[in-house]
């Protein structure tokens, strides 16, 4: 606790700016690039923040936008949780376990590298058009980093710590969720992260490929029409979606792990 | 209760440098008994198996042969009659210095308010009920090695096995802790069994001195010291201090060729 007041006083001190301010200008500055040079692109190869912003209250004025998202959103968080689910006990046992590893590590580590949008006709075959579909491509692209990061994480836990479970007896079981689970959830936290990202691109694959519907319609059927700007609402809509997530991640993960921060000395504003 | 007792172990394992399997015999057929409430230094060459006596006596590792006993009953992992206290404390980081040494009596079987109870009196013990609520790294060196040491003892062992205890701390810190160790002694009256590289220390604390060399015994040196010692300063100043430090000096240099 003390340094990190410390920290917030040395800060101040120095009159530095703040990280959210940092990052408001640089997207500031940004936008208004965008907005200076994308007025010059014909509207069918580009758009610029304005035209979009007027394509994004249409679309959200008519409801599209919202019907959408909702729908997308269904097989996004139910593959993306199903994925935490499976892959943080699964990457747990595989760190642990030798004999597990030796047998099924393979698998993840070739899983993590597969061209899943090859798969996907295949995943029709089985599932059909709709919502198992969808679910199981967010499923198996956000598995892999999940239970890899898991899988490192566990091996990096230092052996010594273990041994002070097992100098007082602890079972298997009670080593991996008192010592090992803990040691391991800022990797596991990082392979969450990681996978926002690839199961944001899943879904709308899966949204493409499937049924075409949610936030990927939108994109697909603006395209066909050469509303470049009615194309660009859905694909800002997901990209700040996802650094949404990835904020509340590193939120949860200040809330069950504060231990990290203050060791590794960082400062949060 | 608290004699241990080494009969004839022997520990090899291999060991890969290079692509090459070489086989190390850390334990060489060493035997020798501790009794009751009695404090053992281990010293010697890094290398020389005093760390994996303990181990072994621990139950972290496996001997290849032979056997040790506490109290009459074979090793055979660890157990409660035993408690640890690790090189660099090992304090599991995510828990508060109270969780720390509660985490031993939890996995004891200890719970509820006797639970917390306990913890908060072996803290007090080494002197950090004030600081029972910061995490390890809110802590310093000294008292880290404080909690590994109140965990240790909560869970109420026979033996308290030591693996280079205040290695890792600086010389102040260090002889405090000594004095503080021994004040712990003299209070619980644990048969401690430490392993250290530092021959102050060895001569300060112990009862009897075991020199290791090359996963042998070597020497056994008798401490010509009373106790209890309440003053390590006068200790320091005695003829006995200097001629039994003198005395595993000699007994850690002779044979040189040895020394690995």
């Amino acid at each position: 606790m003390t340094d990190m007041t410390e920290n917030t006083n040395a800060a101040t001190e120095r009159r530095s700016m703040p990280r959210w301010l940092i990052t408001t200008i640089s997207v500031i500055c940004a936008l208004a690039l965008w907005e200076l040079f994308g007025r010059d692109v014909n509207p069918v190869f580009g758009s610029y923040p304005s035209a979009i912003a007027v394509a994004f209250w249409h679309l959200l004025v008519s409801g599209e936008l919202l019907t959408a998202l909702s729908e997308s959103l269904r097989s996004f968080v139910v593959g993306y949780v199903l994925a935490i689910v499976v892959g943080v006990p699964v990457g747990l046992v595989l760190g642990r376990s030798r004999v597990a590893e030796a047998a099924f590590g393979i698998y993840i580590t070739a899983g993590y590298a597969m061209p899943l949008v090859a798969l996907v006709p295949l995943l029709m075959l089985w599932l059909g058009l709709g919502f198992a579909v969808k679910v199981s491509v967010v499923f198996l692209m956000a598995l892999f980093p999940i239970c890899i990061n898991t899988w490192l994480g566990v091996t990096a836990v230092p052996k010594t710590l273990i041994e002070v479970g097992k100098s007082f007896v602890a079972p298997d079981i009670v080593i991996l969720r008192r010592i090992v689970l803990p040691a391991t959830l800022p990797y596991i936290m990082a392979g969450i992260r990681l996978a926002v990202g690839r199961a944001v691109v899943a879904m709308v694959i899966a949204e493409f490929f499937t049924t075409i519907s949610g936030l990927g319609a939108v994109i697909i059927n603006s395209a066909n029409n050469f509303d470049t700007a009615t194309m660009f609402v859905p694909i800002i809509v997901l990209m700040v979606m996802a650094i949404g997530l990835n904020s509340l991640i590193g939120w949860v993960e200040r809330k069950v792990a504060p231990w990290q921060d203050e060791i590794a000395g960082r400062d949060r504003e | 209760m608290g004699q241990v007792t080494f009969t004839d172990v022997s520990k090899r394992f291999s060991l890969r440098v290079d692509g090459e399997t070489h086989l190390i015999q850390a334990l060489d057929r060493i035997s020798f008994s501790i009794d009751d409430g009695e404090i053992v230094a281990l010293i010697g060459p890094s290398g020389c198996g005093k760390t994996t006596a303990l181990r072994v006596a621990m139950g972290l590792d496996r001997s290849t042969s032979g056997r040790v006993t506490v109290d009459g009953h074979d090793v055979k992992g660890c157990g409660y009659d035993r408690g640890m206290v690790f090189q660099h404390a090992e304090l599991l980081p995510w828990l508060s210095a109270l969780q720390n040494v509660m985490f031993g009596l939890e996995m004891k079987g200890m719970r509820g308010g006797e639970l917390r109870d306990t913890a908060e009196r072996y803290l007090d013990l080494v002197g950090l009920k004030e600081s029972q609520n910061r995490r390890p790294h809110q802590l310093s060196g000294g008292m880290k090695q404080r909690v590994g040491i109140a965990r240790a003892l909560a869970i109420d062992p026979s033996v308290l096995l030591m693996d280079e205890p205040f290695g890792a701390l600086d010389a102040q810190t260090r002889e405090a802790l000594q004095a503080e160790l021994l004040d712990i002694h003299a209070r619980t009256g644990k048969t401690i069994l430490f392993v250290t590289h530092d021959l102050d220390e060895a001569v300060l604390i112990a009862d009897r001195i075991i020199v290791m060399k090359g996963g042998r015994v070597h020497d056994t040196i008798k401490v010509p010291l009373a106790r209890p010692r309440p003053d390590l300063g006068i200790v320091r100043g005695t003829v006995e201090f200097a001629e039994t430090r003198y005395k595993i000096w000699q007994a850690l240099h002779d044979n040189a060729a040895e020394i690995h």
